[in-house]
């Protein structure tokens, strides 16, 4: 056995990493004089013990899982595509500009039309950074990390100057139109027979991004144009020996990833705001890139690495609220989570994989 | 072993000194791969020891536990009688031992002068490190024919002034004894014949050299005593004046090995390939190929002979459609484009032109995908791999390993990675993938860099055949041998341009390495 198993390597050491990351967490809270193990219960009956905790943690959830794949797509071609917040942004203008478009006359119609708006917005978000670093060698990181301060300046310049109503006082658009208001857990349970809360936002599109996730896995191991993009990402010059052409291939997945970073506007837009409001993507594009990271760009690991980080903004919020612990810790124990499950993933990774050898030979 | 153990010594008393290096019982697993086992050898002071094996035979770990890279999990290092802890490089250079890579570990953009010095300068102020070195370099360049100019920089050098300069280093370091890894893989036969004159001089000062190659030929003219290893084990330990090539050659696979290619004489059919003033300027604005015209038959292998680096890449880049060029290339009879959306890879596969690549591990593998993907590779848009808008991996599986089974390729599992499988069995996918897509033009570089004997028989087999049902093929090796053996015609490369022409049987390896460097006699 020259590695260790698959399952310790996709399973155990997330699992240890998570653990340390909540002991640190939980030392910083015992510090400033709080019950650490009080703060772990409020966390988790807070994103769990309700239906109505289940409505928010699912809600954040369905933003990272379309972050996560977009951050996932971009990386199988080895490309850093750090401007998911504003590809989400951008998305968010092109799901309003469908959604106030027309009356729609049902949510079914309405939600294929603002997919197509904000897929197209946030794509074309990225694929001016993606044509900059194909042809002109501008590097996709700064590239993308400058597209989201322009996307930022670009919305809340449209929202003040075109979308606001007129006499509003906060910098948002109208709201759309009942025919795009998108079923929510409550409204999809109730035919069941399953009473969920009705305020939560947790809504279909989350599964839309499970369809997204099913349907990245198709594309990146069961199509020829995934295989080329990971083909590419492998090995550029490889890419040229096989006649896979560089700048098509960088143009088209920047163009699937900001796809999918731009459709998440229909969970926070569409499903949640039922408007258009300045800043509504919160960092989740960031957490997006934690989240491919953590899911090993495999669309299982980013749906349960969503999962956790929806568990931590909700549980967050719930800290704060009922316990006192100020909303900057909160983001300390969710930057705990990042650093040690991805930037120091090798911290763990090395012990646990020494300690299997060692049994290994052991049994051996 | 014991008998060479014992050999060693009763020589050593003889002389009355230790061995330079002793290795006792070493012995060194990766995980469930033993790559060294319970080694014993010794060599004499101021003697030039070669060690010949396959690609992993345990040569290199062997080395790399020498200068102190792995810890060996059981076994001694005697450095001149005494028993020597080699925890590090550093170790390993105090302790006077000096090595020259294959590949080279200077600073490019540094003077020579200022690479001898690195990591060995005096101390903070580095103008009396340099001085001093200046001094040094002098008398080393007089005493062993190592002339290098301080001043220029590494990158301005040839790769045979580069390998000096890796020499240089170590002998500033005081090295007594001298590890080098296949030195003479990049040179021309000039530079290698300088070379064994540096080594024959280094000799005359008592230093002791070790020298790992996998060509018998180094062996037989430059060493005096050569060990074999096979399979992680030393096999065998022999004077060189008692021995000859086939000899070493069975020791090395363990069985006896046709050296020469057996093959008819090729019978050549109509033009397929007509190659005019082909011309490529690089992105430093250098022109690598310097108008080269040629022409190739159906069933006739060109071998293209040359020392790296003087445009045989570059030839082989453009036809295979990795390299925009100008002047002609025509494919039976028909023009091919050599700029613009037509001059891909993916075009050329289509008109029948297949490629063995000579980087597999960056161009004709993807080292991280599996054996049944790299099958698809530059193929993936065959209809046979694909069903509706899927690709149909499950037929693609089934059919690696019957391509696996066909090619002998060990082992035949479609689901490896591809950088599991060693570098013979790399190459034999590559070649199943190439080879069995029927081209018209086989275009092949190094077929047979870092493979082991057994899988070059092979794969040479293979090409000979693939020559006599009629395909033309364009060989570009730097092992001479295998153009020699393998070529129906011979043209030589030099400067970005064909020196010459010539049949194997009409030349030898004199002339031809004579056209290498640039120097044709029969020119009118």
């Amino acid at each position: 056995m020259q590695k260790m198993p698959k399952w310790a390597d996709v399973a155990l050491i997330p699992l240890i990493n998570i653990l340390i990351a909540f002991t640190l967490s939980g030392l910083i809270i015992w510090a400033i004089g709080g019950d650490p193990f009080r703060a772990l219960k409020t966390m988790v009956t807070g994103s769990f013990g309700s239906t109505n905790g289940w409505g928010y943690t699912l809600y954040y959830t369905t933003n990272f899982i379309f972050t996560g794949l977009a951050v996932a797509t971009a990386y199988q071609a080895r490309l850093f595509n750090i401007g998911g917040e504003g590809q989400a942004m951008l998305g968010g203008l092109g799901v309003a500009l469908v959604a106030l478009s027309i009356d729609w006359p049902h949510w079914a119609i309405a939600l294929p039309a603002a997919a197509i708006g904000g897929a197209a917005f946030g794509a074309f978000w990225a694929v001016i950074p993606a044509y900059l670093q194909a042809k002109r060698g501008s590097h996709i990181v700064i590239t993308t990390i400058m597209f989201n301060f322009i996307a930022s300046a670009l919305v809340g310049y449209l929202l003040l100057n075109f979308l606001k109503v007129p006499g509003n006082m906060s910098t948002e658009s109208a709201g759309f139109p009942a025919g795009t208001n998108l079923p929510t857990f409550s409204d999809m349970l109730a035919p069941f027979g399953i009473t969920f809360a009705k305020n939560a936002p947790a809504n279909i599109s989350f599964l839309v991004a499970l369809a997204c996730a099913f349907g990245y896995w198709l594309l990146i191991w069961h199509t020829k144009l995934g295989y080329q993009i990971r083909a590419f990402g492998q090995s550029e010059t490889g890419a040229i020996y096989a006649g896979i052409n560089p700048v098509r291939i960088v143009v088209i997945t920047m163009v699937i990833s900001g796809a999918l970073a731009g459709m998440m506007a229909l969970n926070n837009v569409m499903g949640e705001a039922e408007r258009l409001i300045d800043n509504a993507v919160e960092g989740a594009g960031f957490i997006g890139i934690a989240v491919a990271l953590m899911g090993r760009n495999h669309p299982v690991g980013i749906v349960l690495a969503a999962l956790l980080f929806g568990f931590l903004f909700q549980g967050g919020s719930e800290l704060s609220l009922w316990e006192g612990i100020p909303r900057e810790l909160v983001v300390v124990i969710q930057g705990l989570v990042i650093l040690l499950t991805g930037a120091l993933d090798n911290m763990v990774r090395g012990p646990v994989e020494r300690l299997f050898l060692m049994l290994h030979k052991g049994e051996a | 072993m014991e008998l060479t153990h014992k050999s060693g010594r009763q020589e050593t008393a003889a002389h009355d000194l230790p061995p330079a290096i002793e290795l006792r019982g070493i012995s060194k697993a990766f995980g469930p791969v033993q790559a060294n086992k319970d080694i014993n050898f010794s060599v004499a002071k101021g003697t030039i020891h070669g060690i010949i094996g396959e690609n992993g035979a345990g040569k290199s770990t062997l080395m790399s536990i020498l200068y102190g890279f792995y810890k060996a999990d059981a076994g001694e290092v005697l450095i001149n009688g005494q028993t020597t802890l080699i925890p590090d490089s550093q170790a390993a250079i105090s302790a006077g031992i000096g090595m020259v890579f294959q590949h080279f570990k200077l600073v490019e953009n540094f003077t020579v002068l200022e690479n001898v010095i690195l990591g060995a300068e005096d101390g903070a102020m580095l103008r009396p490190s340099l001085a001093k070195a200046r001094k040094e370099l002098t008398r080393l360049a007089k005493e062993y024919e190592l002339n290098v100019n301080p001043d220029t920089l590494v990158e301005e050098l040839s790769v045979g002034h580069k390998q000096r300069v890796e020499i240089l280093k170590a002998l500033y370091r005081h090295a007594d004894i001298l590890i080098l890894d296949e030195p003479t893989g990049v040179l021309t036969p000039a530079e290698a014949d300088h070379l064994f004159r540096i080594f024959d001089g280094l000799k005359k000062q008592g230093k002791t050299i070790i020298l790992i190659t996998h060509k018998l030929r180094e062996i037989m003219d430059i060493t005096d005593t050569v060990s074999v290893m096979r399979r992680g084990e030393m096999t065998a330990t022999v004077k060189t004046s008692e021995t000859s090539p086939e000899h070493l050659a069975e020791l090395m696979v363990g069985r006896k090995v046709l050296l020469e290619v057996s093959k008819t004489p090729a019978r050549p059919g109509a033009s397929v390939l007509e190659v005019e003033n082909l011309r490529v300027v690089d992105e430093d604005k250098v022109e690598r190929l310097k108008g080269v015209s040629l022409q190739l038959r159906a069933g006739e292998i060109l071998g293209i002979a040359g020392v790296a680096g003087n445009g045989q890449s570059e030839l082989l880049e453009v036809l295979a459609g990795m390299q925009t060029a100008t002047g002609s290339v025509r494919l039976n009879g028909q023009e091919l484009d050599l700029t613009g959306a037509k001059s891909d890879a993916r075009t050329r596969r289509k008109k029948g032109i297949a490629h063995v690549p000579e980087d597999r591990h960056d161009e004709g593998l993807i080292l991280e995908f599996s054996a049944w993907e790299n099958i698809a590779f530059g193929y993936e848009d065959d209809p046979a791999y694909n069903k509706g808008m899927l690709m149909d991996n499950a037929a693609l599986r089934a059919e690696t390993h019957a391509k696996m089974e066909r090619f002998d390729v060990r082992p035949p599992h479609p689901r490896l990675e591809a950088k599991n499988f060693s570098g013979g069995n790399q190459q034999k996918i590559v070649l199943a993938r190439e080879i069995e897509r029927n081209p018209d033009l086989l275009l092949i570089g190094q077929p047979t860099r870092g493979v082991d004997i057994g899988a070059i028989e092979f794969i040479h087999q293979r090409i000979v055949e693939l020559r006599d049902q009629g395909k033309a093929i364009l060989l570009v090796s730097v092992e001479l041998d295998e153009i020699m053996s393998l070529s129906d015609r011979i043209a030589v490369m030099f400067d970005g341009q064909i020196m010459g022409e010539r049949r194997p049987e009409e030349t030898d390896e004199k002339e031809l390495g004579l056209l290498m460097a640039g120097i044709n006699r029969k020119a009118n």
